[in-house]
């Protein structure tokens, strides 16, 4: 588990230096997880060392913005009389958001697969559609 | 270290100290975190993983309740609270693991994916903008909203470049994650999205971390898919939002 967490560590510790070096709009942290990606690429064997706690983190995702969300919440009092207008357009874009994405993804999956069944076993066909 | 309880007497003074000691110390904002995010969790395990009673919105509000009851300003909650809070750092970079065992199916639906990616961002930064706007809010709020379905980091970097405030961003995005991961469910059944990729992939370009949560919890493949929606949402919208916001916003 320690070389695994140090492993994430080191990744996110690159990443941040990368984005900062290269001034990209990016976080630190999104750069670590394309850099481990190509390192899991490069070495597939990799995986097994550090899965057991990529894996815990991730089942416990949820708790790691408690904090942060806290402190939202003690900004909301102060929308005042937008309040509505935010609230309602918060609720209209994120169901808009979701129905878009997910709508598009399943119409052009349903195009590019004609015929093959999408959940194929076969690896490596590249090139999608 | 600490104060010791006196026994009789003066044992409500005696109380006091203690409570002077622990509201200053770290220690008591992490286990209340830990605390009540467990009870959430236990509650959202007992109603069968319910998106209603999504276990980060149960929890943000019982703490918020909490320090608003004892009168404890937010940093000193945070000091304690920020050892969770840095472990979001380590847990995107994690991501890469469940989408390095998704690169098969990666690899074939990068078409998709991208057309989902495209479509799903600009429709929810306009539809915000849009409804904000009719119903007149100001150009700082519209701008405030627009990066909201982003991961916060980047959201709060795009509402400063086009004229919003980044912290009000930050509160909104923590909004739209919550929402977006208690309705997911519900918009995906009626539009009879059943694919577990399409639904983790939309969760994660519209509701950012909080939707890939959410995922992970029901499905490991939504939550690879999910996360790396998440990633490249943002790293789209870093690029595109700032010149479609501001053009939007020039307009209106």
């Amino acid at each position: 588990m320690i070389p695994a967490l140090a492993a994430l560590l080191v990744f996110q510790l690159i990443g941040e230096a990368l984005v900062r070096t290269l001034s990209v709009p990016v976080p630190g942290p999104v750069a670590g997880m394309a850099l481990l990606l190509v390192a899991l690429v490069l070495r597939p064997a990799s995986l097994q060392a550090i899965k057991p706690t990529s894996n815990t983190l991730l089942q416990h995702l949820s708790l790691l913005f408690v904090p942060a969300g806290v402190g939202v919440m003690l900004h909301l009092e102060r929308l005042g009389d937008e309040a509505l207008a935010i609230g309602v357009a918060l609720v209209v874009s994120t169901l808009v958001g979701l129905a878009s994405a997910a709508l598009t993804m399943a119409w052009l999956m349903k195009r590019g697969s004609s015929g093959s069944p999408p959940a194929s076993p076969l690896p490596a066909d590249e090139g999608g559609p | 270290m600490t104060p010791g309880l006196p026994l009789a007497g003066e044992a409500f003074g005696g109380l006091a100290d203690v409570w002077v000691y622990l509201s200053a110390s770290p220690l008591l904002g992490l286990s209340i975190t830990l605390l009540v995010y467990h009870g959430a969790f236990l509650l959202y395990q007992r109603s069968g993983l319910h998106p209603l009673a999504n276990p980060v919105a149960l929890s943000v509000i019982t703490l918020g309740v909490l320090l608003w009851v004892t009168n404890t300003p937010y940093a000193t909650y945070f000091e304690g609270a920020q050892f969770v809070h840095f472990l979001l750092g380590p847990a995107t970079v994690a991501l890469a693991a469940p989408l390095f065992e998704q690169m098969a199916r990666l690899k074939r639906l990068w078409l998709p994916m991208l057309g989902a990616l495209v479509v799903g961002t600009l429709s929810a930064t306009a539809s915000a903008i849009g409804v904000a706007w009719a119903l007149g809010a100001s150009k700082e709020t519209i701008a405030s909203l627009a990066p909201k379905s982003v991961t916060a980091p980047v959201a709060m970097g795009i509402s400063e470049q086009i004229g919003g405030l980044p912290t009000l961003t930050a509160a909104l995005v923590v909004c739209t994650g919550i929402l977006g991961a208690a309705s997911a469910r519900y918009v995906f059944d009626a539009l009879r999205i059943t694919d577990p990729s399409a639904r983790g992939f939309a969760l994660g370009t519209a509701a950012h971390g909080i939707g890939t949560a959410r995922a992970f919890l029901v499905n490991p493949e939504s939550g690879a898919f999910a996360g790396l929606a998440m990633g490249l949402c943002a790293l789209f919208s870093a690029v595109a939002l700032p010149l479609v916001a501001g053009f939007l916003l020039r307009w209106i």
